[in-house]
């Protein structure tokens, strides 16, 4: 039962001097999957991945790794993961090449075989040209890059990134996710992030955390699904009764609202009854009454809204 | 085996890739060097018993390469790591606790006997030119070295005990010289209470490390001292381990 779960926490705690930054989590991760850990600062995203990269005990609860306890088999978890540190610490004096040997070396693989892997892994994280640069002469994406190249080093089956991408410009983001997307293909990964469109783009799965729990965890294609339930907004020049009458005889649309706009058009927003797709059939109406249109789009809810909606309804459960 | 040479490996290579490990061996040199030339004065003078290396030993820049030195070299060894990070991305790698805690101590230790090298080229020069083996013995050269390293041992351990507790590398610097130099002045106290037969004065006795020195300096090696080293650097390594596997336990 446990080939397929890649981690399985279960009831995890994690008290510090006088707060709890984890509490009662329980979550489980399959093979292959990339999953997301989401939350504001403070939610517990960093100390859940302190304790399941075995630097950190929990206080209570368990956690397994490829089925090896987290406490108890440390070494055989520590094997089995790459973890990158949040703001990814690296030995500002070594060269590139050198601090990948090293790595590679301290994380038990002979010498041909560290030879081979950083050759690999340089080439994967795009620092064949930089390997014998000293890394604190490195720009920020360069260093980022070395950080998952170490993580990635020892060929671990589990891949814990913490904010991979904090701090860098909006192409080296980009490059990022793209690594931790083909990553994905032979990995498991899990990343946290405070930044929403990074787990819409590279995860397979969202788990929102908020003050050590999980709130929310959603595949991907369930919460494009709950996205895509916004409204229809759409632009037309036409008299505004006619508009009206057009809107009540559509049988799919439970509810409209009309409100003018520049240049004599209406802007009408429309919600439609559960799941459906109205635009062409608002299309095809506009196109027989000859009326001109300048936009027809479906408003598609963001993550954000998603995450504001539950980490707003906790808040609230918490008020009360 | 192989994460402990690794390790070892690049905390030695980090003393030479920055500054500060030519730093300490400059400094400890230029001391060395100071001594050296009063040593040259002192044997013009009048002829004495003592051995050369105890010529040298008696001059205290001994006690000041030794006392400044080791905080210094143990200062960065953990403090950095937890400064920088590094700590965790060391801690998350398959090595063990008391891996990490001996591969540091190692280190610094081969890098301490390094900084001491210098000193056997006074030795020689003073050997070439005095003309005769009769000034020098090599197992007084040697038992010399055997008690540098072993209190090279005790303030090592105890300088990772001071770097393992701090991520201020300062502090730790701090806190090795404060406890290193309490060690050494011990040592006067127990002299000043010589004459003394109470119990303390007496246990004193055993800490005097000016008087264990003195015996090594000249060939007299007495396991009782060796015993006292090397028990209170496992002691102190001992500590730092707990220090170190402490945050299991927070």
């Amino acid at each position: 039962m446990t080939d397929s779960l890649m981690i399985e926490v279960a009831n995890l705690t994690k008290r510090y001097a006088g707060n709890t930054a984890v509490s009662d989590l329980s979550f489980s991760v399959r093979r292959g999957e990339i999953v997301g850990l989401l939350g504001p600062n403070g939610a517990g995203k960093s100390t859940t991945m302190r304790i399941l990269s075995c630097f950190l005990p929990a206080t209570s609860g368990t956690a397994r790794i490829a089925g090896f306890d987290v406490f108890t088999q440390a070494n055989e978890v520590r094997r089995r993961i790459g973890y990158m540190p949040e703001n990814n610490p690296l030995h500002q004096e070594m060269r590139v090449r050198e601090y990948l040997k090293f790595r590679a070396r301290l994380k038990g693989l002979g010498l041909r075989r560290s030879r081979e892997r950083v050759d690999i892994v340089m080439q994967q994280c795009d620092l064949t040209e930089v390997q014998k640069k000293i890394i604190g002469h490195l720009s920020k994406g360069y260093r980022q890059r070395v950080g998952l190249a170490d993580a990635l080093v020892h060929e671990p089956e589990l891949i814990i990134l913490d904010e991979p991408t904090i701090g860098l410009d909006p192409n080296q983001i980009r490059s990022v996710r793209q690594l931790i997307k083909d990553l994905g293909r032979t990995h498991t990964v899990l990343i946290s992030t405070h930044i929403l469109p990074e787990v819409e783009m590279t995860c397979n799965r969202v788990l929102i955390m908020r003050r050590g729990k999980v709130l929310l965890s959603e595949t991907s294609e369930n919460l494009q699904k709950t996205m895509n339930d916004g409204q229809i907004i759409t632009e037309i020049l036409a008299p505004i009764e006619a508009l009206r009458t057009c809107w009540e005889e559509m049988a799919e649309i439970k509810h409209f609202d009309i409100a003018p706009t520049d240049g004599d058009f209406f802007r009408c927003a429309l919600t439609p009854s559960e799941g459906a797709d109205v635009r062409p059939q608002i299309f095809s109406a506009i196109t027989q009454r000859g009326w001109t249109l300048r936009e027809l789009s479906r408003s598609r809810q963001s993550l954000e809204d998603i995450y504001m909606r539950v980490t707003r309804a906790e808040h609230e459960e918490e008020s009360l | 085996m192989q994460a402990f040479l690794t390790l070892t490996r690049r905390e030695l290579a980090s003393f030479f890739v920055s500054m500060t490990g030519y730093v300490i061996i400059a400094v400890a040199v230029f001391q060395m060097g100071l001594s050296f030339v009063i040593l040259l004065n002192n044997l013009q003078g009048e002829s004495t018993p003592m051995p050369v290396t105890e010529v040298f030993y008696v001059t205290a820049f001994f006690w000041l390469i030794l006392l400044l030195s080791a905080p210094v070299i143990t200062m960065r060894l953990f403090a950095l790591e937890k400064y920088s990070g590094t700590f965790e991305t060391l801690m998350t790698a398959p090595v063990g606790d008391l891996q990490v805690v001996l591969a540091k101590f190692f280190a610094a230790m081969i890098f301490y006997m390094l900084m001491w090298l210098p000193l056997l080229g006074c030795i020689l020069i003073v050997q070439r030119f005095t003309g005769g083996a009769t000034a020098l013995d090599p197992g007084t050269i040697a038992s010399t070295y055997f008690g540098i390293f072993l209190i090279g041992c005790l303030y090592m351990s105890l300088g990772c005990f001071a770097s393992a507790m701090t991520r201020s590398q300062m502090i730790a610097a701090m806190v090795g010289f404060a406890i290193g130099i309490t060690f050494f002045l011990l040592s006067f106290l127990s002299e000043q209470l010589s004459a003394s037969k109470s119990w303390w004065s007496q246990a004193l006795n055993y800490i005097a490390m000016r008087e264990h020195m003195r015996d090594f300096s000249r060939g007299i090696i007495d396991t009782r001292y060796v015993v006292f080293y090397l028990s209170l650097t496992v002691l102190f390594l001992f500590l730092t381990y707990r220090v170190v596997e402490s945050r299991r336990w927070k």
